[in-house]
């Protein structure tokens, strides 16, 4: 009989209750079985990155976690960071602007990555940058337009910011 | 018309959903019912399969059917995969069968399919199946392996040379008589593989009812697929179609058709349920194919002014173990040694040996790469053994900006005799280094070197087939709802043809970009295509949109002209309508039009009018369109451990028009961080038994944000005289030259110790290796 729990998980703001299988992965949980396919699995051995999602507001490999171990855990993936009203929220939009995603692949775990570094980290260096994401791999875009997101979306952040003081 | 959106950078169409995960890749595919599949794969590089006990994984709970080569439907059992790119000197054609027969010829092949409940249960029953093998001696190195009493690499093959074929041009052995030097190097070349984020996967879904043989695939080209279904199983048009959305990348190997894609048509059709595979990573490094290696031993030579008179030599290619490619790739490479300089004479001796490893596919630049890196070292060899400055040698034997149309003298990949269309090379060369201030950086790197640091700078030029044939299609057609869709069967994987091709089509319609939906890859909309790769579809499915877009253009104006009694040339597209031009108010919307054109229930219908407002276009190039580039690049290398820092890389790339600058850009950014991999560190390694030792990413690297620097471009536009929007291909230019640059750049750096560099990657270990070796000579 395959071991199973029941886990209460709160995803983009929204409370799942589910029996799983004890091996299940957190990142199968969030894609097959909750549908939220946003979030990617690339290597399924926590090198690429594209499945990082946010697990209580820390950025986590969802191929390295088991759905178990999120019981009681409060998790951010793609799918919940638009802003309210449905519109791109400030990174989603630069990178858009600054063609940080070819193929799309790797795009949920860049902004994850990049979401919570930015929220601690409000003004990064180019350098900075490169460095927090070398947790994520990407074939397509040679990280330029990513970096250049990054930057670009940071200043937007502090500028807000600074309006809403 | 105005040229509105072609040309502009505008954001892209695919980006909104991509970003907010309503992408719809293979995997985020979910049908009612569906099973999931796993494979049971050779453990050995060569083997003989005696017997597969299927027993324990079939008594396991949730699984539901167990497949090997015996139980495919027929007449897929009795038929290996067609070759689709045959070639008369190639003599031995082995393809694969759909799960291997009675033999395996590398580790990693495909022996049987398992189909559980889901993709854990699979993989748990896909352990549980026990192979019973014969081990076979295994050829590994193709150097070795096309030697008579090498292993052979298949049973039944007569030795492992797949063809041997000459490339010849001039009389090189006369040329060589002649010359004031000749220089010979020795080439280890190896690219790795392509590595796209997204593993390759498949959802079949055979319906016993209708007899229709769906399938969603993450792949290059659906019509390849939908193909390649039809003639394993003998199917007619209507029953197999074939479904590629968003793809995370591709690069060269997703084009192919794989042995586990007709596994799950006959999974679906003997289970009668939808079937899901998703490749894992592990799998991803085993049986997907690669491009690896390439052995050149080669001889240069000169004139006393360091002009070429004539290179000759050997290749050898490490086909693997299935000719899948044909002569695709080794042929690629071969022509474009030439690159954009003055070859009077050539001759090559070109062998493609068959190996027991994983079939070897182009990857992004296919076989371009090589070539160019072969000439570009060759012309710093020149450069440093006549004392040149590295520019000037390549000065001049550039083919000028009168020379063109410029006939090379050889067969290009498409068939087609190698003539370069357009192009100003040393103009490209000359504004590279004005860029990267060429003439001062020996005095930089001379202040550096008085503090204990290693700079270099190297250069590379490249000149790139882009755009080849057949064709590539496009449907445009206005729905009764006024809304315009064009249908291609080019299958993009990050390129964005759903922004470019809908620029095309807007300007000639006299919409915004937006308003012009792009449906790509699905067979069931337009009848023929062959997909995206070979830097081919903004040259292919580009031009037959604009064509496509006047056609229906002219259509909206006639039909429009019949209905306003006016002239045709009186009117003008705008905002979804036709007006007539200085008249506002005398218009008729696209959506009246299309109502229009549809024709009325019984009626009958004008003889000089075809039914919808549609037209279809098929571009036929009938060559390639050739790009150029010249790159520079500047590392520093630590002597002490061999850490390469490739500090700048600039790019000149001359694609043609541009449809979309920041989407080129983006293209050519990317391609160069590829090429850095190819450069320092991406290579897949084998024991001598053939065993893959690279499958995962822990051991096998990919460059990192901190591994490759901003890249700077320049761009010239030389249009292409051979299709209607002057464009080239723009895909593969940023990796082609970059490679020879780095290595042109680790060499200058490293010019203290007088090394040579003659192979790709590069790893520390070697650079530490050269250092101390030079050290000693010293
Ligand atoms: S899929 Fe989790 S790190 Fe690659
Ligand atoms: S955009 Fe394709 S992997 Fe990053």
């Amino acid at each position: 009989m395959p071991d199973t729990r029941k886990i209460t998980v709160t995803v983009n703001g929204q409370r799942h209750e589910a029996e799983v299988e004890s091996r299940l992965l957190l990142a199968d949980f969030l894609r097959h079985t909750l549908d939220l396919t946003g979030t990617h699995v690339g290597c399924e051995h926590g090198v690429c990155g594209a499945c990082t999602v946010m697990v209580d507001g820390h950025s986590a490999r969802s191929c390295l976690m088991f759905a178990v171990q999120a019981n009681g855990k409060s998790i951010t993936t793609i799918e919940g960071l638009a802003q309210a009203d449905g519109k791109l929220s400030i990174l989603q939009e630069a990178f858009q602007n600054n063609h940080g995603l070819q193929c799309g692949f790797c795009t949920p775990g860049m902004l994850i990555t990049l979401s919570e570094h930015l929220r601690d980290n409000p003004d990064p260096t180019e350098a900075e940058l490169r460095e927090v994401l070398t947790g994520n791999l990407c074939r397509c875009t040679g990280y330029q337009a990513i970096v250049a997101a990054g930057l670009d979306a940071a200043a937007k952040l502090r500028a807000s910011k600074a309006e809403h003081a | 018309m105005g040229m509105k959106f072609f040309g502009a950078s505008v954001l892209r169409k695919e980006d909104p959903a991509l970003l907010t995960g309503k992408g719809r890749y293979v995997d985020d595919v979910k049908l009612p019912g569906m099973l999931h599949a796993a494979f049971v794969r050779s453990t050995y590089a060569h083997a003989r399969i005696k017997s597969i006990d299927t027993s324990a994984a079939l008594a396991l709970p949730g699984v539901v059917a167990v497949l090997t080569h015996d139980d495919l439907p027929e007449p897929m059992r009795s038929r290996r995969l067609p070759l689709y790119v045959p070639h008369p000197a190639i003599k031995q054609t082995f393809m694969p069968w759909v799960l291997a027969k009675d033999e395996t010829c590398f580790a990693g092949e495909a022996i049987a399919i398992v189909i559980a409940q889901s993709r854990y249960l699979a993989e748990d029953g896909a352990a549980l199946v026990e192979v019973d093998y014969d081990v076979l001696p295994a050829s590994i190195d193709p150097r070795e392996a096309i030697v008579d009493g090498a292993p052979l690499a298949q049973q039944g093959a007569v030795n492992n040379i797949v063809t041997q074929v000459p490339v010849k041009i001039g009389d090189t052995d006369k040329a060589f008589a002649q010359a004031a030097h000749v220089f010979r190097e020795q080439f280890a070349l190896h690219r790795g593989g392509p590595f796209f984020l997204e593993c390759r996967g498949v959802v079949a879904d055979w319906d016993a009812g209708t007899e229709q043989l769906t399938v969603h695939a993450s792949s290059q080209g659906s019509h390849r697929f939908k193909r390649t279904f039809i003639d394993l199983l003998d199917l007619a048009d209507n029953q197999v179609r074939v479904i590629t959305n968003d793809v995370g990348g591709g690069f060269g190997p997703k084009g192919s058709f794989y042995v586990e894609y007709g596994a799950l048509a006959a999974a679906t059709m003997v289970v009668g349920k939808p079937v899901k595979w998703i490749e894992d990573r592990r799998e991803n490094f085993v049986a997907t194919q690669q491009e690896r290696d390439q052995y050149w031993d080669m001889e240069v030579a000169v004139d006393e002014n360091a002009k070429l008179l004539g290179l000759r030599g050997r290749l050898v290619h490490d086909g693997g173990a299935y000719v899948t490619w044909g002569l695709v790739l080794p042929w690629i490479a071969a022509t474009s040694v030439i690159g954009p300089y003055v070859l009077p004479n050539y001759q090559l001796e070109l062998i493609v040996a068959m190996t027991n490893k994983i079939t070897c596919s182009p990857v992004r630049g296919a076989g371009r790469p090589q070539g160019c890196f072969v000439m570009e070292r060759m012309m710093d060899r020149i450069a440093q053994e006549l004392g040149l400055d590295r520019a000037e040698v390549r000065r001049r034997n550039f083919i000028q900006p009168d020379q063109f149309p410029y006939k090379v003298g050889l067969i290009f990949r498409d068939g087609r005799p190698v003539t370069y269309d357009s192009g100003d090379y040393p103009k490209s060369q000359q504004m590279a280094l004005d860029h990267m201030d060429w003439e001062n950086f020996r005095a930089k790197q001379e202040a550096a070197l008085k503090q204990g640091r290693y700079i270099g700078i190297g250069l590379s030029n490249a000149v790139e087939g882009t755009g080849l044939g057949p064709y590539e299609g496009a449907t445009i057609r206005i729905s009764t709802s006024g809304k315009i869709v064009v249908f291609t069967g080019a299958t993009p994987q990050g390129q964005s043809h759903k922004t470019t091709l809908a620029q095309i089509a807007a300007d000639h319609l006299g919409v915004s970009y937006e308003d012009v939906s792009v449906v790509t890859a699905d067979t069931a909309t337009i009848p023929f295509g062959m997909g995206t790769f070979a830097s081919r579809t903004a040259v292919n499915a580009g031009s037959s949109v604009h064509l496509a877009a006047i056609e229906v253009r002219e259509k909206i104006k006639k039909i429009a002209s019949e209905l306003l009694e006016v002239s045709p040339d009186d009117l003008e597209l705008k905002d979804g309508a036709v007006e007539v031009r200085g008249v506002p108010g005398m218009r008729k919307t696209f959506r009246e039009l299309a109502y229009n054109a549809v024709g009325l229930y019984g009626f009958s219908m004008k003889a000089d009018r075809d039914p919808g407002l549609e037209a279809t276009s098929y571009f036929k190039p009938e060559q390639s369109t050739y790009a150029n580039s010249c790159h520079v690049a500047e590392v520093e290398v630590d002597i002490e451990t061999g850490h390469v820092k490739v500090t700048r890389v600039l790019v000149n790339h001359d694609c043609g028009n541009v449809i979309n600058p920041m989407i080129v850009e983006g293209q050519i950014v990317g391609g160069v961080a590829h090429g850095v991999g190819n450069a320092l560190f991406e290579k897949l390694l084998f024991d001598e038994s053939g065993q893959p030792l690279t499958t995962s990413f822990a051991d096998y690297l990919l460059p990192m944000a901190t591994d490759v620097p901003h890249v700077e471009t320049l761009h010239t536009e030389t249009p292409s005289p051979l299709n209607p929007i002057g464009v080239k291909g723009a895909g593969e230019g940023g990796t082609i030259a970059v490679i020879a640059a780095i290595i042109s750049a680790v060499e200058d750096a490293l010019r203290p110790f007088n090394v040579r560099i003659a192979q790709m990657p590069v790893s520390p270990e070697t650079i530490v290796q050269l250092v101390l070796d030079a050290k000693g000579r010293q």
